[in-house]
């Protein structure tokens, strides 16, 4: 699998994604700044977590318009695979390539802890080799991660 | 021409930092105080001497950028 890395100013842990991918794959991984126009011929595009453009106006707003960003809608639009980490996920949904959007935690904390889901989907290229049910833990580390959508994308996306 | 666009959450969408602004207000003492909303207000310079497209131009603004229409809504204010 070919895969690339995008870089927003005041990504973070970008450096980690390019490792993990090329140890996962055994390929080199591109790092591609947000200012260029084409992504190299890739299989999976990474956007990584951080603070890009200083979360100004709102968490991922501003790099939703960069140039790199309709090169990412063409990627997607073929059918390639697009992963969001973090602020990337804000990215994505700021970008309308994912429904709903990001607010400020319900509680105004900072949530940062281990969190328990469970697989109910296993179609898709990214939870395939999990099983039906399987209860798998991530990492999250969030002040905005309180996603919003319509009742209508909800149910949608519920299925 | 200025302009002045209030971004602010749709009704019904919960605004935490409203609400930690009303009970810090409370807290203070000003116990009339009810519901808060947070909001934004961002101030335009425009070189354009035409209301209507200025005002066309601010929409088409806050629709792409300004404003995430998912949870926010806008107005524009429009200043000689």
């Amino acid at each position: 699998m070919k895969s690339a890395v995008v870089q927003f100013p005041a990504s973070n842990c970008d450096r980690d994604a390019q490792v993990a991918l090329e140890q996962m794959t055994g390929r080199k991984v591109p790092l591609v700044w947000h200012q260029d126009s084409q992504l190299p011929d890739v299989d999976l595009v990474v956007l990584p977590g951080g603070f890009s453009y200083g979360d100004y106006l709102r968490c991922g707003a501003m790099a939703s318009q960069s140039r790199i960003m309709q090169a990412v809608k063409a990627h997607a639009d073929r059918g390639g695979a697009v992963l969001g980490i973090c602020n990337g996920f804000q990215v994505l949904c700021e970008s309308g390539l994912l429904p709903g959007a990001l607010m400020r935690n319900a509680d105004l904390h900072f949530v940062c802890r281990p969190v328990g889901l469970e697989v109910n989907e296993t179609q898709s290229a990214f939870t395939r080799k999990y099983s039906n049910g399987q209860r798998v833990v991530f990492p999250v580390a969030h002040g905005e991660g309180n996603y919003f959508a319509d009742e209508e994308t909800l149910n949608r996306l519920e299925g | 021409m200025k302009a002045r666009v209030f971004v602010t959450l749709k009704n019904g969408v919960l605004d935490p930092q409203g609400k930690a602004i009303g009970h810090a207000l409370n807290g203070l003492g000003f116990g009339s105080v009810g519901e808060v909303r947070q909001g934004k207000v961002i101030d335009i310079e425009l070189s354009e001497s035409d209301a209507g497209k200025a005002k066309a131009s601010l929409k088409d603004m806050c629709e792409k950028l300004l404003a995430n229409t998912v949870i926010e809504k806008y107005e524009i204010e429009l200043k000689a």
